[in-house]
């Protein structure tokens, strides 16, 4: 029982994983990319749009294309989403709070459109359904039930959960032992500083913020191909978007730390239903329960006010060389 | 000896104002030169051009012997060039040793540790004391002063030039970087030092070479000169300006400052022990280098700054009552009944709203009149018509937001406004900054009509020989501390060049 409830943890912990650690290396270069509700939800849309038309297209599809085509739509939907984010905020200089609650707005009704478009034509108005492609997504290690509890709670994953765990720990060796890490910290730190020392602000704005997008876009991906196994509903991903952004307040901006923060965070996202009785009023204040320990953490880390712990310094802000 | 640069007939301007007119000079091989100048003498923009801030409009730079074109930072670190800035450019969350390599594709393996032991060793050579390892945030202005020192060194400079770099420095600290400075030359770098501080220049470089406005006066051995001909060589001659200039007509005494201290958030002395009397019918000139304390001894009359000790009396020439301003809000001195008026520095940042437009700023001094929950527009259109036509300033309509206007006609809207409530205190901060020639003299023009009103005004300026014309009696502060009140009908720009940088040396002594 205790193990089904952290398998499923985990699984719902994955998704907020990819968009944590997007939107770390995002923020990280100094952009607060809140787009990115809009552009995981992109991610799983153009991933199941792939694989429908890969399925559609083939007799019997190939599990390397099945994986392959979903795989390669998703990232490009959300690459190409992170870029507008990067056009408008970098090199127009817009707002950026403003840029990515739009690019939300667009993200979830992009996904909208083209999945009910398809549910409409293909499905017939029933499920838009890609069960070959998410079997092959879901196919977990072939051992994994020789393994007991431990094989239930950590080897009965499809490959992107493990993806995001070894991608999470990239970025944070990325971050602290490398000599682009350390550029692109700069850069989010204090811009002036880093075009000062030579480093081309704006390159590591843009590579930062289309690479975060692209990774959280698989958060989108992960959702729609293991966690529902492949069937797109309208509105499906919820507020996973943002919890997402939550966590990355929770982790501290450190994403290793938010391998560990995903879970929790997946935990308290299904609590609810492993207690009995509840009514429908008491699940959704379960629901807020991650919210409240984000703002539980906001406040210690506030208090504590350790610089190592705060966001980066130019979070938000837009960077122009300054002329006289 | 040989030169290490060589400096032919720079030119630079911004816009039509010339920050560099045909300068040339050379630094040698293993010397301190010192480039000495008043504020805006264009020390800072001709050291930028050497590190690749800025370009030079025209003019050559030879180094070693060769002609160069220098368009970056790293155009200068490939000359062997390393600039440290009045303002560090460093990154708090970051070690020393991260700062240092940072920017830096050295073709090696990434590797901190390997990093953080030459920072070590370049320190033990030249006798700095650095914790690589220490965040930015931690430590003291003096040691991000080191950091940034070493990262030009890591890159292999051998031509430094350090902007004012005592500016921020405790007499102790300062010494140490003397020493460090000294050792360098002796390892045969060259060493150039940015400074207004007659007394550093002496105990320090080799040669001084002096800018004034711009131009290139000359370059002396440090042996062969003392203060007094460097400071002639600083402020030049006189220059007649025909100010027109009353006799204070009945002098009373109007506001008086009370040995005020101020120390800073950070625990650094803004003023020091300040005290004067401010007359009504007169002007009284403050004169300092910039950052002396100006700002935060006007700003503490206004009332925006918290005085740690002193007080602020101000006598009412209606009742004759005397009362004490300090600690008081500017909400409070108004309702107090004390017409004081304030003319910032910062025209469109303390001063006016850029994105409103006339009106709406003359508003900003009156929102509190009338009873009814909505706004009087009717007097302060009236006003802003008023001062439009009076001051002759240029502008399509009232509601023209005052940030499209230029200098001169935000800074008559200004002082308009301000002046518009027959003030019994006018402070004005560098009211004629940026100014053409004319709206300059309207500006003095107003002031002296208030002083025949009956005002007590203090002018705080920086071009001497406007402070020598304009004013009655000029206060003069050096380090936060008055070094001296003159007349100034009867004192020499020598005098209070003087007094401008004599002060701190004094005080340094004693600290001592």
């Amino acid at each position: 029982m205790i193990a089904t409830v952290i398998n499923k943890a985990i699984a719902q912990g994955i998704p907020l994983l990819f968009g944590s650690t997007g939107e770390i290396i995002t923020e990280k270069s100094g952009n607060l990319n809140l787009g990115i509700p809009g552009i995981m939800y992109m991610g799983g849309s153009c991933g199941v749009i792939g694989a429908y038309l890969y399925e559609q297209a083939v007799e019997t599809p190939q599990a390397f294309w099945c994986i392959v085509i979903p795989l390669l739509a998703s990232l490009i939907g959300s690459t190409l989403a992170a870029l507008i984010y990067s056009f408008l905020t970098i090199t127009l200089r817009a707002n950026q709070n403003v840029t990515g609650l739009a690019l939300t707005t667009f993200g979830v009704g992009f996904g909208d459109f083209f999945g009910g478009s398809m549910t409409k034509i293909f499905a017939d108005g029933g499920n838009l359904s890609v069960k070959t492609t998410a079997d092959y997504f879901k196919t977990t290690l072939p051992f994994a039930d020789n393994f007991g509890a431990f094989g239930e709670i950590f080897l009965s994953h499809g490959f992107l959960a493990y993806a995001a765990v070894i991608i999470a720990l990239l970025a944070s060796w990325f971050l602290n032992h490398t000599r682009a890490g350390l550029h692109l910290r700069s850069v989010g730190e204090n811009p002036a500083t880093a075009d000062a020392a030579g480093i081309n602000v704006t390159k590591y704005k843009y590579l930062a913020t289309c690479i975060g997008g692209a990774i959280a876009g698989l958060g989108g991906l992960y959702f729609i191909m293991d966690y529902t196994g492949g069937s797109w509903t309208s509105g499906g991903f919820g507020d996973r978007g943002w919890l997402a952004i939550a966590l990355v307040i929770f982790a501290l901006w450190k994403p290793n730390v938010g391998i560990l923060g995903s879970f929790v965070f997946g935990g308290l996202y299904i609590a609810y239903s492993y207690i009995s009785g509840l009514s429908r009023s008491a699940v959704a204040i379960f629901n807020m329960l991650p919210y409240v320990v984000t703002i539980i953490v906001l406040i210690f880390t506030s208090v504590r006010s350790k610089k190592e712990n705060q966001p980066p310094q130019s979070l938000g802000l837009p960077y122009f060389r300054e002329e006289r | 000896m040989k030169a290490a640069i060589e400096l032919k007939n720079i030119t630079k301007t911004f816009g039509s104002v010339y920050a560099n007119k045909n300068v040339s000079l050379s630094v040698n091989k293993g010397e301190i030169l010192s480039i000495l100048g008043e504020n805006g003498s264009g020390k800072t923009t001709l050291m930028n051009m050497i590190s690749g801030i800025y370009f030079p409009d025209e003019g050559q730079i030879f180094i070693d012997g060769e002609e160069v074109i220098i368009r970056s930072p790293k155009d200068a670190f490939k000359y062997k060039i390393g600039m440290i800035h009045q303002h560090f450019k460093l990154v708090d969350v970051f070690t020393a040793a991260e700062n240092i390599i940072l920017g830096l594709e050295d073709g090696k393996k990434f590797d901190i540790k390997a990093a953080a032991k030459r920072v070590k060793e370049i320190g033990e050579r030249y006798g700095f004391i650095i914790d690589p390892m220490k965040k930015i945030y931690e430590m003291s202005v003096s040691e991000k002063q080191t950091v940034e020192i070493i990262r030009v060194l890591y890159r292999g400079a051998d031509i430094l030039i350090l902007d004012e770099p005592t500016a921020v420095l405790t007499p102790q600290e300062t010494q140490k970087l003397f020493a460090v400075l000294r050792r360098m030359r002796d390892d045969g770098k060259s060493i150039v030092i940015i400074t207004h501080k007659l007394h550093e220049v002496l105990s320090l470089s080799d040669r001084v070479a002096v800018l004034r406005k711009g131009e290139y006066i000359g370059t002396v051995n440090t042996a062969e000169t003392d203060e007094i001909k460097l400071t002639e060589m600083m402020v030049g001659q006189k220059v007649s300006l025909n100010i027109e200039r009353d006799e204070p007509e009945n002098p009373k005494e109007r506001l008086e400052v009370r040995h005020i201290n101020c120390i800073s958030r950070e625990g650094v002395p803004l003023l020091k022990d300040i005290s004067f009397t401010a007359h009504s019918g007169e002007i009284l000139g403050i004169a300092g280098i910039a950052g002396s304390g100006q700002r935060e001894l006007l700003e503490s009359i206004a009332g925006l700054q918290r005085l740690n000790d002193g007080e602020i009396f101000y006598h009412d020439p209606k009742s004759g009552k005397v009362e004490n301003l300090r600690d008081k809000t500017p909400m409070q001195i108004r309702d107090m009944g004390v017409r004081l008026s304030f003319v910032p520095e910062d025209r469109l940042g303390m001063g006016l709203v850029g994105n409103m437009d006339i009106v709406d700023n003359m508003m900003l001094r009156s929102y509190r009149k009338g009873k009814s929950v909505f706004l009087e527009r009717k007097g302060p259109r009236d006003l802003a018509e008023e001062i439009i036509e009076r001051l002759k300033v240029v502008t399509p309509s009232a509601n023209t937001p005052v940030r499209r206007l230029s200098g001169g006609n935000v800074q008559k809207i200004l002082v308009g406004r301000e002046i518009a409530s027959s003030p019994t205190v006018l402070m004005a901060a560098y009211p004629v900054r940026g100014l053409d020639i004319n709206s300059s003299y309207t500006i003095y023009n107003l002031l002296n009509e208030q002083k025949r009103r009956g005002a007590a005004v203090i002018f705080v300026g920086e071009d001497l020989d406007v402070l020598l014309e304009l004013c009655d009696r000029i206060l003069v502060l050096c380090g936060g501390k008055v070094s001296g009140i003159v007349d100034a009908r009867a004192t020499t720009k020598e005098e209070i060049g003087l007094l401008m940088t004599k002060l701190q040396e004094e005080g340094q002594n004693n600290a001592e």
